[in-house]
């Protein structure tokens, strides 16, 4: 006892410092109005919240609340198949969990987000991600370790009824079809126009082919000798795409618009859902997963040798709702924007379902729910960081679209010049020299702004000489990511689709009937396909609208997600507790409901569905449009309308789950019968720490 | 020092899938080895195949 009080005092002191570093940090960044700031304040700020957030939060959570039991055998172990179910290490376990729940997410949204300036965006990311998303993600992953990795749509129908259950499903499959959309149209805008960037996307599809090839009849399940030769085969592929640039005859086979950019991409997606994973799919989610890990801790390294200046204020006039990229006030939507990174209903999904059933001892949840969710969060961050070192003037001009600046460079500069921020067509043909492109105006999506951002750290960091490589290296590491979550949304919707058909036709629910893939295939293409064709033919830029409607679609995820953990703790007699996923659901109904109420109620033309399509539809009828934004006003008039009924939807489909979890909580309360608790009962481990540690 | 990084070497091809076989290897002789009338453990590459379709039946990557 006497000999621990030393190493006690000592961990307390450390603990203190930590404390008094991250609050210094914290008050730095929000409280500097001078010039510039250094980003790695930034850093220092997160790593401190998070390590605290973890060591006491998450750690009182797991012992108090879920009251953790070391002793209790896990669905993998039970239930060990050799395959699926199995216990196994639990840096491994961390590693599976991150690659599926880290998408490109967490990179678009706070580069979108830095129009309001870096501190509200920054400052979401971080209490979002420790009170919020890793909350969520880790009371998910135990309630489904509890339940036998059960899904969320079964928990919500065995917790809270057939309601919950339903509008799970069907809210899944919706942010699926938004989600792969609005990926699609980032890199769209990323190829539009540039020889360069589309030649090295495309040169990803055979590179990954030639990979499937390899691991599936040369060398089965050399799984990291393949991926070696991939990440070589990408990395030759910029090169040789800088060289196709430059190449008069070859070039011009590269350089397109963005509707057949578009159509390209709707066709791959059909390809890679019918085709056999182990041909497209699988391998390449093996060469994204590496160049994510590798460039997210290149990019890590690069910020804390450079530790370049944030030249962003640290709010801006826009957060009065008048932004360029979007429109609408700092409330809702800096929370809207930013989903990914601070809180995601996406990750319910993966923390049901898939990661349970590999979990050697409920011992690991804390770490691998808490700890994967704080990771995934310093990656916003440092997307955060990569677009507000640019100059203002500078980000505004590749993320405003041409509808609110104008097509033309000088127009473009003039506008962004009277809000404040320097910048120069000098300058931007200049950066879009230095880059390899043609132009950088109007480069709207946030993956040219987080390329340009990505290229000049690692620039500066590891030789400027090499911009323009640097730049497609990273248009190239999104889009192979982008298009990993676009074959595999793609393909999960097919499932649900087939699923959800399956209990009208029994034949259509087979997942290996060929007339049946290619049908629910096109649907799901389709679906997607439609959002993305609206969105490139929109002058705004279609990120505009897009975006947000995917934010709430995902964050009414999280708010069905923290739902049902809310109503099992209630329904487990752990009310006094409840208010850990309770405190973050109420916010997120609260901004969910003012940011969809805004959306189709709103005035503004920028923000409200309705009165976007009455402004187009008033401007049709006296021909005040020039020809060609007359020719597509039709459907961007439906479209809207469309998106504000989907948006309705997603809002209501909330507060019935919401109502339906009240009731079944006050019933509870009052002591009438509910649905019982389905947890499955206690069973003493065999596993030996020797084992798992194996 | 050298275990440590045999053991983290061992842990990264567990990751990235390379020991998935050797590992449905060693659940196959602990589980099926017993009875008379198990199946015959099936090959690197016909497993690869099974691995891969059942790791991408359902959600396994997010936004």
């Amino acid at each position: 006892m006497h000999k621990d009080l030393p190493n006690s005092n000592m961990k307390l002191i450390i603990w203190i410092l930590v404390g008094v570093l991250g609050t210094f940090a914290l008050s730095t960044i929000a409280l500097n109005r001078g010039e510039s700031i250094n980003a790695l304040w930034l850093i220092t700020a997160a790593v401190c919240i998070y390590a605290i957030a973890y060591r006491f939060y998450a750690a009182w959570i797991a012992a108090k609340v879920l009251v953790i039991d070391e002793t209790r055998a896990t669905p993998a172990e039970r239930l060990d198949n050799g395959r699926d179910y199995m216990p196994t290490n639990k840096w491994v376990v961390f590693g599976h969990h991150f690659a599926a729940i880290a998408g490109p997410g967490p990179l678009v949204g706070p580069t979108l987000a830095a129009q309001f300036g870096y501190l509200p965006g920054t400052l979401w990311i971080l209490i979002g991600a420790v009170l919020g998303g890793a909350v969520q993600d880790m009371v998910t992953l135990f309630f489904s370790t509890r339940r036998d990795g059960r899904s969320l749509g079964q928990m919500a129908r065995d917790e809270i009824g057939v309601i919950g259950g339903t509008a799970a499903l069907v809210g899944t499959f919706l942010i699926m079809i938004i989600l792969i959309a609005v990926l699609g149209l980032v890199v769209v805008n990323a190829m539009k126009h540039s020889p360069w960037a589309t030649s090295t996307v495309a040169a990803t599809i055979p590179i990954a082919m030639l990979i499937g090839l390899y691991m599936r009849h040369i060398r089965p399940g050399r799984v990291m000798e393949a991926s070696a030769i991939g990440v070589v085969l990408l990395l030759l592929s910029v090169f040789a795409g800088g060289w196709i640039d430059h190449n008069e005859t070859l070039r011009v086979y590269f350089d397109h618009d963005g509707l057949p950019l578009a159509f390209a991409i709707i066709v791959y997606g059909f390809a890679a859902a019918v085709l056999p994973v182990w041909l497209l799919l699988a391998p390449r989610d093996y060469l994204s997963t590496y160049m994510k890990l590798g460039t997210v801790i290149l990019l890590a390294v690069a910020i804390v040798i450079l530790r370049p200046d944030i030249h962003m204020p640290a709010i801006t006039q826009f957060t009065d709702g008048s932004g360029p990229i979007f429109g609408g006030k700092l409330f809702p939507f800096v929370f809207i924007t930013i989903a990914c990174g601070a809180i995601s209903g996406f990750h319910a999904l993966i923390a049901s379902g898939t990661t349970p059933k590999l979990l050697a001892n409920e011992r690991d949840i804390r770490m691998i729910g808490y700890g994967a969710m704080l990771l995934e969060s310093f990656v916003a961050i440092m997307a955060m960081i990569a677009a507000t070192v640019l100059e203002p003037g500078v980000f505004f001009a590749i993320n405003s679209p041409a509808g609110v600046v104008g097509a033309n460079a000088v127009d473009a500069v003039a506008k962004i010049n009277s809000w404040g921020f320097a910048v120069t067509v000098e300058q931007m043909n200049q950066l879009a020299k230095d880059m390899g492109e043609s132009s950088l105006f109007a480069r709207t999506g946030g993956a040219p702004s987080l390329a340009v951002g990505m290229a000049s750290i690692f620039g500066n960091a590891f030789g400027k000489g090499l911009l323009a490589l640097w730049y497609h290296f990273a248009i190239m590491f999104e889009a192979i990511f982008i298009l990993t979550t676009l074959d595999a949304g793609t393909r999960v919707g097919r499932f649900m689709l087939q699923d959800m058909l399956g209990n009208f036709n029994k034949r259509l629910g087979e997942t290996s009937y060929m007339p049946s893939v290619l049908f629910t295939s096109s649907i799901v293409v389709a679906g997607w396909g439609y959002f993305l064709y609206i969105g490139v033919i929109d002058p705004n830029g279609g990120v505009n609208i897009l975006w947000p409607l995917f934010g709430i679609a995902n964050q009414m995820l999280a708010a069905i997600a923290l739902c049902v953990a809310t109503g099992i703790l209630i329904k487990t007699g752990k009310l006094k507790f409840a208010w850990i996923t309770a405190l973050p659901l109420a916010w997120l109904v609260t901004i969910t409901t003012t940011a969809a109420y805004q959306k189709i109620f709103s005035g503004d033309i920028r923000i409200g569905f309705f009165a976007a399509a009455n402004d187009l539809s008033t401007k049709l009828a006296s021909g005040l449009l020039p020809a060609d934004k007359a020719a597509v006003a039709p459907q961007l008039i439906f479209n809207q309308h469309l998106d504000a009924y989907l948006t309705m939807f997603f809002v209501a489909m909330l507060w019935i789950v919401i109502v339906d979890m009240l009731v079944v909580c006050m019933r509870h309360l009052s002591g009438k019968p509910i649905l019982p608790c389905s947890e499955v009962p206690h069973t003493e481990t065999q596993l030996n720490d020797a084992w798992v540690r194996d | 020092m050298l275990k440590k990084l045999r053991h983290c070497w061992h842990l990264i091809k567990q990751l990235s899938g390379d020991t998935a076989y050797e590992q449905y290897l060693k659940h196959h002789a602990e589980f099926h080895a017993c009875s008379v009338d198990a199946p015959a453990a099936i090959s690197r590459k016909d497993f690869y195949k099974l691995w891969q379709d059942t790791k991408w039946t359902g959600v396994n990557r997010c936004c």
